[in-house]
């Protein structure tokens, strides 16, 4: 089997056994604020980590794609104009898609 | 996967759901949604054998509106872990078992950036560990039972939890439950079937703009908590810099590992969020909290 088949499977696990520990513990365990409040912050802080390092970096260098980076911007406007999931999606690969078609990166 | 923005025509009922998620965690046992109409929220019966239809389609409608309207993302999922290297099997496995938006597109992101898949597993499942807290909310509210929960387990997530903590009773919550998980389910796993097919018969991902779709895809994500508040906002720079600033010399993979470190610290330092903000004071009795 290889590596990536072993991390999908064990990624699959993990969080299955997540989920199914909160249905499964008792309500007590996790009933401080402070431990409510760093799950409900750990996803804002790792999406906000794989969003940056995506957008600029590449393995261990710094990479700033023009028509990447144009993308997100591109995101960001369509966040801020309250588009769907999805358009926010396509809106921001069809940005870097024209804009390398267009020879600009 | 969190609940995105919703179509423009529902767009008032589902910001109220999805906005109530980030107070689902402060809120326990079912919440009375603000807007909900009378018919709904007004029977006060919690004897399942008296809700009439009408009060079982209201959450059923929504969830799976909400399931559809969502499930349809997975098409970016499938994209995009094809694009990373992954098979289409793998991004479908992913889809069926794991089944949870933002630690599946972890996985794809640190593989593609060339990281380890400890790295990447490992931050998968820190991203999955809020579902644990959804489960506490929704085991008090919907009880599953023997194989009933190993099933209803899959389906802890950001989306499901949002609706059936918006019902005003019981069995509404588990109709909206069920409606959402299967809903959602069924399209997210046929979205990212097709999206990984599509993406593999295409030459260059980058050519599509598709190395956009992931982290375009975490900024949507985030963006509801990001407006939710200031420490939200401190968190999300925190976190981005720091993996930013320790990429040239971590490990790939392991920098986002460190973002949760900003989180334990706006945990720490943050407003305490208890005993609940003023607008959840009506919370029904049996508050754990």
């Amino acid at each position: 089997m290889s590596g990536t088949w072993v991390a999908v499977l064990v990624t699959a696990a993990g969080c299955y056994g997540l989920k199914l520990a909160g249905l499964t513990v008792p309500q007590r365990v996790l009933a401080s604020p402070r431990a409510r409040r760093f799950a409900e912050l750990v996803p804002v802080a790792l999406l906000a980590a794989l969003a940056a390092t995506q957008s600029t970096t590449s393995g261990h260098t710094f990479d700033f794609d023009p028509a990447r980076l144009a993308g997100m911007g591109a995101a960001v406007v369509a966040l801020l104009l309250r588009a769907p999931f999805l358009v926010v999606i396509i809106v921001a690969a069809g940005t870097a898609a024209a804009l390398r078609a267009a020879g600009f990166a | 996967m969190q609940a995105p923005e919703p179509r423009r025509c529902r767009a008032r009922t589902f910001k109220t759901r999805t906005g109530a998620l980030g107070s689902v965690l402060r809120v326990s046992g079912p919440r009375i949604e603000p807007g909900a109409e009378p018919a709904g929220a007004g029977s006060g019966s919690p004897e399942p054998a008296g809700l009439s239809a009408g009060v079982r389609a209201r959450p059923v409608r929504d969830g799976a509106g909400l399931g559809l309207a969502v499930g349809v993302s997975g098409v970016a999922f499938g994209a995009a872990a094809v694009s990373a290297g992954l098979s289409t099997w793998q991004a479908c496995a992913l889809s069926l078992l794991a089944f949870t938006g933002a630690s599946q597109f972890a996985l794809a992101g640190v593989i593609a950036g060339g990281g380890s898949q400890l790295a990447g597993t490992a931050g998968a499942i820190l991203l999955g560990s809020r579902n644990t807290l959804y489960g506490l909310r929704l085991a008090g509210v919907l009880r599953p039972r023997g194989a009933l929960r190993l099933l209803a387990a899959l389906g802890v997530i950001d989306e499901t939890t949002a609706i059936t903590l918006a019902q005003p009773d019981p069995a509404a919550a588990r109709a909206g439950f069920t409606a959402t998980f299967c809903c959602l389910y069924l399209t997210w796993n046929l979205a990212t079937l097709g999206g990984a097919i599509g993406a593999g018969r295409l030459g260059s991902p980058d050519t599509f703009g598709l190395d956009v779709v992931g982290p375009a895809a975490f900024l949507a994500l985030i963006w509801p908590r990001l407006r939710a508040g200031r420490t939200e906002r401190q968190v999300a720079l925190g976190g981005a810099a720091l993996a930013v600033g320790t990429t040239t010399v971590l490990p790939v993979g392991v920098p986002v590992i460190l973002a949760a470190t900003v989180a334990l610290a706006g945990a720490l330092a943050g407003p305490v969020p208890d005993p609940g903000p003023a607008g959840d004071s009506e919370s029904s009795p049996g508050t754990t909290s």
